[in-house]
């Protein structure tokens, strides 16, 4: 791993990965694997976050933490423009310095589809978000596969894990094994980067043994999955029924804090600030991550459309669940389970999700 | 057919009405012709006749000081004035010629008395005048929202 | 990013309404189709989505009808001749004016919504061969606030075109018809199984006119509206414009009505 880690920074790459901060697991810069938390795991629940110690070495025995890979691929505030007065002139700049080079080291395969999905949204269109298409190209995705899911983990039942699936984005995907005296990863490439960055590394080939001990992982992490989201007709349930009680029920509960939108892995939603100068001659525009929480977000002249907090959280949830597959062929959702964890009324989107199926197949309304 | 009676079944309004009740209502009804400029009917006045326009412009209108204000406009085919249907059977507001106006004027007592004495007149008239009331109210609130008005806090 | 625009003239409309007339200073957006619109950058404040509602053809200006709503909008109506604006565009979705050939077209516009139809109602009328009856139904709050008066007269002008107007409020120096827009619909006397509908104006206004072209017989498949919602990229990339599924930067902002007739009187969809 050690090795890793330097053959990746000797190559000019920014590497980023898990590190423990303020009573959690979250993602920054690393120099050496001594600074990934070896030994810590993740004890997980509706409104509930803790980490605590484990009984081995592990240095990714735990699920997903507040934050996501989208915080370095789309950037929570960027500058796009700036713009000066010359008389009555307007001389637009985009000071576009190169995207770096970048790492990101515990990829998870609900991570994987992730980015994915916001490759899609982002960059898959008529127009594309050139700065997260730039930084994307020069990111090299090093994926572990889960092997402690939390209980806030859904992967399973979202088709996008626990095992990170080959084609699905990753450089190069580790296993760790570790029983007793070993402490291994297996490394499979996903690339031809990271085919050869692998070539490089201090490597023994892989025997039947290893390749069963991972698939012991991928099955345990598997059997572990305490969440479902339900599949069948959830995409009619939700669109079809914009006026179900439950809406009013979920919404008296909810916030509006917009913390689920902050830690979701897709959703991509931003605002655009203007700023002028004090002397007036020149200006700047800024994009920023927003969320459909928020009273300004639906704003029209004339007022707010989405005024009531039952009518926002039908929104996110409906497009997460729903609108997705019409509007870019996939679930918004990755069965990460961050929004159960992350959200202070404990809210659980599987199972309100479950609530709606219900609701359809009793023929209630 | 007499030529009245021809011209009160021509109406849209009374399209497909039995020509016996047809027939019966045109006995409460006689032809107009409005001047531009002069009134149909007063605000206040007792609601003795009401008007079906077949041709022409008229404006209901509420006169307060100083000022004058159009509540609203009817034209051909549409029917001036609701308030001799119901008690105190006294006109809201004034209806003045726009244009030349040619109207069919119903005498609504008569009228009246013979919903009451037929109740299949009286269903048959209802039947009539009450969707063109409700549309005539929706399109009121719709007024009444001002809808083109600069948003709140603009 | 937006490419800077001269102004190069400013007309007051109403109290809050101003059109602006402008003209690249080097590259140009493509040209604009009825029905799209534009983000305006006014220096320093911000963007707004404005319809297009005159497009750069034959050495005509770019033309925009702003109101005034917001730090945006009046900044954009503040301007003065000789200064610059920022444009990016053209977004969105066109005036089905192409669909409806052969056809007999309804317009009704409400206040502003006269604006982002201002561009199909000319090119119906530039090829005014290809059309059956063309009818423009327009209703605003009073007749100060009427737009684009001397065109709608040149309009009128015209022997095979119907214009009907009506306005809210008024007092009787306006001679003309007095009561909502949703008036004009029964008596416009169109033909349900040859005509286009074409809506624009508060949505308010297109929620009751639908619902009288509904009771006029015209099917949802030929009516269209165009739609508003808060946009701040216009690309489909913020978010914000959704409406049930669709983006109404990408399948709008002219949606046919039967695509959203099952969400449209959702409230706070």
């Amino acid at each position: 791993m050690q090795a890793l880690i330097e053959a990746l920074a000797a190559r000019g790459h920014d590497v980023i990965g898990p590190v423990e901060r303020d009573g959690a697991i979250v993602y920054d810069h690393i120099a050496g694997v001594a600074d990934i938390p070896a030994g810590r795991t993740d004890r997980q629940e509706a409104g509930f976050y803790r980490l605590e110690a484990r009984s081995d070495g592990a240095l990714f025995g735990y699920a997903v933490g507040p934050h996501s890979w989208k915080r370095y691929l789309h950037r929570p505030r960027e500058t796009l423009f700036r713009v000066r007065r010359v008389g009555e002139e307007l001389a637009f700049d985009a000071p576009r310095e190169p995207a770096k080079r970048t790492a990101f080291i515990g990829v998870r395969a609900c991570e994987l589809a992730a980015i994915a999905i916001q490759d899609r949204v982002l960059q898959g269109g008529a127009y594309v978000n050139t700065e997260y298409a730039a930084r994307r190209a020069q990111t090299f995705l090093v994926a572990v596969n889960c092997g402690d899911p939390s209980a806030t983990c859904f992967c399973t039942s979202m088709n996008t894990g626990p095992r990170a699936r080959s084609g699905s984005g990753y450089d190069i995907a580790l296993t760790e094994l570790l029983d007793g005296e070993r402490h291994e990863f297996l490394a499979e490439p996903g690339s031809d980067a990271g085919a050869a960055l692998l070539a490089y590394l201090p490597t023994r080939p892989a025997v039947a043994a290893d390749w069963q001990a991972a698939d012991a992982v991928a099955a345990q992490a598997a059997a572990n999955m305490r969440r479902h989201m339900p599949g069948n007709g959830l995409k009619e349930a939700l669109q079809g029924n914009p006026e179900h009680a439950r809406w009013d029920d979920v919404g008296n509960r909810c916030l509006s804090c917009a913390n689920c939108t902050l830690v979701c892995p897709t959703c991509f939603c931003t605002t655009i600030e203007d700023h002028s100068d004090l002397d007036g001659q020149g200006a700047g525009r800024v994009r920023r991550w927003d969320s459909c929480f928020t009273r300004d977000f639906s704003y029209v002249h004339g007022g707010t459309v989405r005024t009531q907090t039952r009518s926002r959280y039908r929104q996110w949830m409906t497009h997460k669940l729903a609108h997705w597959w019409d509007q870019f062929g996939t679930s918004g959702c990755v069965g990460c389970g961050r929004c159960i964890a992350w959200c202070p009324a404990g809210i659980d989107i599987t199972a309100e999700a479950a609530a709606f199926v219900e609701g359809q197949s009793h023929g209630d309304a | 057919m007499e030529t009245l009676e021809r011209i009160v079944l021509e109406q849209k309004i009374f399209a497909g009405l039995d020509p016996e009740i047809g027939k019966l209502i045109t006995g409460c009804a006689r032809n107009h012709h409005f001047e531009p400029g002069a009134y149909l009917f007063h605000e206040g006045e007792a609601a003795n006749e009401f008007f079906l326009v077949r041709h022409g412009d008229v404006a209901l209108e509420i006169t307060a000081p100083g000022r004058t204000l159009v509540l609203g406009t009817v034209h051909d085919g549409d029917i001036v004035g609701a308030s001799w249907l119901c008690p105190p059977y006294r006109w809201t507001s004034d209806a003045r010629a726009g244009t030349h106006v040619r109207a069919l004027g119903f005498d609504a007592a008569c009228l009246r008395d013979k919903c009451d004495e037929d109740p299949h007149v009286g269903y048959a008239m209802m039947k009539r005048f009450m969707p063109l009331m409700v549309s005539r109210l929706q399109a009121a609130h719709l007024q009444l929202l001002d809808v083109y008005g600069r948003p709140e806090g603009a | 990013m937006p490419l800077p625009y001269r102004v190069l003239a400013v007309h007051q409309d109403t109290a809050d309404v101003a059109t602006l007339d402008m003209e690249p200073v080097g590259a140009a957006i493509p040209e604009p189709k009825p029905g799209q619109f534009t983000m305006l950058y006014a220096f320093g404040v911000g963007e707004a989505p404005i319809s297009v509602s005159g497009a750069p053809v034959n050495g005509a200006p770019l033309v925009h009808t702003v109101r005034g709503v917001g730090a945006v909008s009046n900044a954009i109506t503040r301007l003065r001749p000789g200064q610059e604006i920022g444009v990016r565009g053209p977004y969105g979705t066109v005036w089905p004016v192409e669909e409806a050939d052969s056809h007999d077209i309804l317009f009704v516009a409400g206040g502003l919504g006269l604006a982002p139809l201002r561009p199909a109602v000319r090119h119906v009328l530039a090829n005014r061969d290809r059309y059956g009856r063309v009818s423009l139904l327009y209703g605003t709050r009073g007749p100060e606030d009427m737009l684009y008066r001397e065109e709608l007269t040149e309009w009128r002008r015209m022997l095979d075109v119907e214009i009907e107007v009506t306005v809210d409020h008024a007092d009787r120096t306006w001679r003309g018809a007095v009561g909502v827009v949703t008036n004009l619909i029964p008596r416009a006397g169109f033909d349900p199984a040859h005509t286009t509908a074409m809506v624009c104006g508060p949505e308010v206004m297109m929620r009751f006119s639908i619902m009288g072209l509904q009771g006029a017989g015209l099917p949802f498949e030929r009516t269209y509206l165009s739609l508003e919602r808060s946009m701040k990229c216009g690309m489909g990339l913020c978010g914000r414009c959704q409406f049930g599924a669709d983006f109404v930067c990408k399948e709008g902002a002219v949606m046919r009505y039967d695509r959203i007739a099952h969400i449209f009187t959702v409230r706070e969809i």
